[in-house]
């Protein structure tokens, strides 16, 4: 067991936790973050996407020992206070979620792609988002969210909370 | 008129759902009710005898009997002015929450957001079969606006009773009464202060014909979508209370294993709390991480016995048939006319086998439960379909009266008709009994894929007559193990005979979302084209010429437009079609496919939809059901099979299992026939039903390669 700091959604935490275990289960377990979610423990389908220093990371294959001087962001640090991000606003707008279970993972891997390119085109979202599994299918509505924070909101707008 | 139209036929009951314990007699107790809910009004709906026989008349009269008679929903206006609903349904993605509420909110003129809907929960909800079966929408959602118009009339009437007016000059409106002539009205609340009024809804009680809708057959958001996007939202894998622990169990190394002996001691030595009970051996420890620690550390020793792989199966279905052991009571033979006469008559004759594989549902959130005693008493959270009959499987395991059981179902990570049971709840049960605290318990992937139950594999075999003149004049149809669900044709044929053969599956099987109608429609939309070409008909004429049925003739006719069938075709493109009746909903689906020539790589261009369930009640809910049902169908249709050998999965991981993604989305077009003058049904799962033949079809339009086997291209496209 070994003492680790942790940086997530801009506060400070230390936990006590093997280095390699899964940030997921951290984050769910000890921080009680339970936005991010398990759904295949392999990295395959993209619902406990996370945001590391930016980056969209599968948490579940994450190892928490790796992370500590890191900025990691969660669905629950998104929104600022009852303001929504333009990502998040986005997908209520498009109903672009049926059960919501990969909704969190969706959003943040959106939130990673707006950031690196502001404005994709579709292929460039699908081939980004092609790790997140939507089993309800609601595919075609998330990439017309994305499209749609992409020209609602100006790029610092989007992909905010990553540069945290 | 058609056939099957809702007061004559009830929806197809399904061989597979798997069906509650008797229903649960709730005790009506008016002032239990107002001690828990507050003063105002209250009114329950029960199932009169005529409104069951509306709903299970036709072919399936003797199964109506089964169905609850007592209260199944109720609803209270508080003096706050708080709409409360309580239905036994559960949410897990159709978004039903939003569309009950859209009902209420219709019939008693207040605005969604003052609506709760208190779903799922065994103590305070009224005893439910279960959700599954698209019955939501056609039975629930009729009783919701009835019991919500029933509360409106009675608040119209106390408004009439206080003003001493004619309640004909009141209106219903924005939470108010209001009485125009005498410029004056009264919110719900304010009528409501200190009253408990209490009124049983009866068949009779108005509503207010669809035509006329406002705020149901307008597109609605999810009514809580912003927990959803925000991750507030707790799913039942996300359930918490204080003490807790976290469960694993220790699983078979195959399929119906036996435990010879299990030393747990250094799981116990980690830190665990160690359960051995029969062929259970599980732990509950401080993290998952722990139990999983734990459990790896336990040495188990298990016998095996050999079983079948998925090489063989198709033979074994066909020779292990359970002929008369059909628990259900479901018919299993349909026989009209003629067969072998109109056969050796017809000018052309065919006869086709047709496979489907074992799927799995894969929601993705696995089943998961936290379990919490209070001495004999045992309240579960779990993710589950059918919340009462995970209570009646939990009593029976723990051999506690019902009573002693409270299940709630928080909204969940979909289900796909793979949740209906209690495994999960009834483990972390048992493990929270030894460890004296909360358990939670989430299954991983793998043992989602392994120990939940799967989508029956099925031989179907065809054989048809059909005239020079494209008329079918015989048609037999075997179906052995997938379902019975669909069955039937829709097509006028003179001669008819339809067997399903039950099977003593290798693998546990069960209900699915569409189930064997997917099985049924893929064979049957298949052999169809076929039949076509014997003919040299185009698929469409040949289907038309065959078919009376108005509403079915509607989406074939429509999706027909939308798509432009017909035009010219491109290189390595061909168009297919397919579409039937299910759950009372109608649906043709157009498919454009793409194949390269070279590499024989399929893509799924373009699929057109033409849905029709009635007066449509969200019809943005409804379209996203109709693509959903329409990407997920492309795993069934194109590559996902379960795999296994010798009572093991072969390929239970999601790297192994490959599902639908972005990048096989084909440009997806909904065309939706609103029909006012008809009973809303349910969409869960009809659109579903055209789209593998469809697909199929239109792979053998530009290849000429006929495919009879679900999943189609499991590796590709081989031509040869």
């Amino acid at each position: 067991m070994a003492t680790i700091r942790l940086t997530v959604n801009g506060k400070a935490y230390t936990i006590d936790a093997e280095p390699q275990t899964s940030l997921l289960s951290v984050l769910r377990e000890q921080l009680d973050l339970t936005g991010s979610k398990y759904g295949c423990g392999e990295g395959q389908c993209g619902a406990c996407t996370v945001l590391i220093d930016g980056k969209a990371q599968r948490s579940c294959v994450t190892r928490v020992g790796t992370v500590s001087l890191k900025q990691i962001t969660t669905i629950e640090g998104l929104a600022s206070g009852d303001q929504l991000h333009p990502v998040q606003e986005a997908f209520l707008e498009a109903d672009a979620l049926q059960c919501g279970y990969c909704t969190s993972g969706m959003i943040m891997s959106a939130v990673a792609l707006l950031r690196k390119n502001p404005a994709p085109k579709e292929n460039e979202i699908i081939a980004f988002m092609d790790g997140n599994v939507c089993r309800c299918g609601t595919y075609p509505r998330i990439v017309g969210a994305i499209q749609k924070a992409a020209t609602a909101a100006p790029t610092s707008e989007a992909g905010k909370g990553a540069a945290r | 008129m058609n056939d099957h139209s809702c007061a004559n036929v009830s929806l197809e009951p399904e061989r597979y759902e798997l069906l509650a314990a008797p229903p649960y007699r709730f005790d009506l107790d008016r002032r239990e009710f107002f001690k828990f809910l507050g003063a105002g009004v209250l009114v329950v709906s029960v199932l009169k005898p005529a409104i069951v026989a509306q709903e299970s008349g036709g072919a399936r009269r003797g199964r109506g009997d089964s169905l609850p008679k007592e209260i199944d929903a109720w609803l209270h206006v508080g003096e706050n002015g708080k709409v409360t609903v309580y239905t036994g349904k559960v949410e897990m993605g159709q978004n039903i929450r939003t569309s009950l509420a859209q009902a209420v909110a219709e019939e008693l003129h207040v605005p969604m957001d003052k609506i709760e809907i208190v779903m799922g929960d065994t103590q305070l909800t009224p005893f439910d079969m279960g959700t599954f079966g698209s019955r939501t929408t056609p039975t629930m959602n009729l009783q919701l606006r009835k019991v919500a118009a029933a509360a409106r009339e009675m608040l119209i009437g106390m408004a009439a009773a206080q003003w001493q007016a004619d309640r004909q000059e009141l209106i219903a409106e924005g939470g108010k009464i209001t009485d125009a002539r005498n410029k004056r009205s009264l919110e719900y609340a304010a009528l409501l202060k200190g009253q408990q009024l209490t009124q049983t809804v009866t068949a009779e009680t108005p509503l207010i014909p669809a035509a006329n809708w406002k705020v149901a057959g307008q597109s609605a958001h999810k009514v809580d979508g912003r927990d959803f996007v925000t991750g507030k939202h707790r799913y039942p894998s996300d359930q918490k209370l204080p003490d807790m622990l976290y469960g694993k169990v220790l699983r078979p190394p195959s399929f119906g294993a036996t435990l010879l002996s299990a030393d747990s001691q250094k799981a116990e030595q980690l830190g665990a709390t160690a359960v051995h009970d029969g062929n259970f051996v599980g732990v509950a420890a401080s993290s998952t991480e722990l139990a999983a620690a734990a459990v790896a550390a336990i040495h188990a020793e298990w016998k095996s016995e050999p079983q079948p792989s998925s090489k063989e199966l198709f033979d074994y279905l066909r020779k292990n048939t359970a002929e008369g052991k059909d628990p259900t009571g479901d018919g299993d033979r349909y026989d009209v006319g003629g067969v072998d006469e109109a056969m050796g008559t017809a000018d052309h004759r065919l006869q086709q086998t047709y496979t489907v594989s074992y799927i799995a549902h894969t929601p993705l959130e696995p089943r998961a439960a936290l379990a919490k005693w209070d001495g004999d008493n045992l309240t579960v959270w779990t993710g589950t379909q059918r919340p009462f009959g995970v209570r009646g499987q939990l009593a029976e395991a723990f051999r506690i009266p019902e009573e002693r059981v409270r299940v709630l179902m928080p909204d969940t990570g979909s289900g796909y008709g793979g949740k209906h049971t209690g495994e999960t709840a009834i483990e972390a049960a048992r493990l929270a009994r030894a460890a004296k605290r909360p358990v939670k318990l989430v299954w991983t992937r793998e043992e989602e894929f392994t120990w939940a139950y799967f989508r029956p594999a099925g031989v179907i075999d065809v054989k048809s007559g059909i005239r020079s003149d494209g008329t079918i004049t015989a048609w037999e149809f075997h179906n052995y193990n997938s379902g019975s669900a669909g069955i039937r044709t829709y097509y006028e044929v003179p001669n008819q005979r339809i067997v399903f053969h039950a099977v003593n599956s290798p693998l546990r099987q069960g209900s699915y979302r569409a189930l064997a109608a997917t099985a049924n429609h893929f064979a049957r939309e298949s052999h169809m084209d076929e039949m076509a070409h014997a003919v040299k008909m185009d698929p469409l004429e040949f289907r038309l010429k065959n078919l009376k049925d108005e509403r079915l003739r509607a989406v074939f006719e429509a999706a027909a437009k939308q798509f432009g069938w017909g035009k010219s075709k491109g290189d390595g493109q061909g168009f297919g079609m397919g579409g039937g009746y299910e759950k009372l909903g109608n649906i043709a689906t157009f498919a454009e496919v793409h194949v390269n020539r070279k590499s024989g790589d399929v893509k799924v261009v373009r699929v057109v939809s033409a849905f029709e369930c009635g007066a449509i009640v969200n019809p943005d809910g409804l379209r996203n059901q109709v693509e959903g049902s329409n990407v997920q169908g492309l795993g069934g249709a194109l590559f996902e099979a379960i795999e296994f050998d010798n009572g093991k999965i072969l390929n239970g991981r999601l790297s192994e299992y490959r599902v639908p993604r972005f990048s096989d989305v084909p440009a997806l077009e909904t065309v939706l026939l609103d029909r006012k003058d008809l009973p809303s049904a349910g969409a869960g799962e009809c659109p579903m039903i055209g789209l593998a033949p469809a697909i199929a079809n239109a792979i053998f339009d530009t290849t000429g390669i006929r495919l009879r086997a679900l999943p189609l291209i499991p590796n590709g496209l081989k031509l040869s």
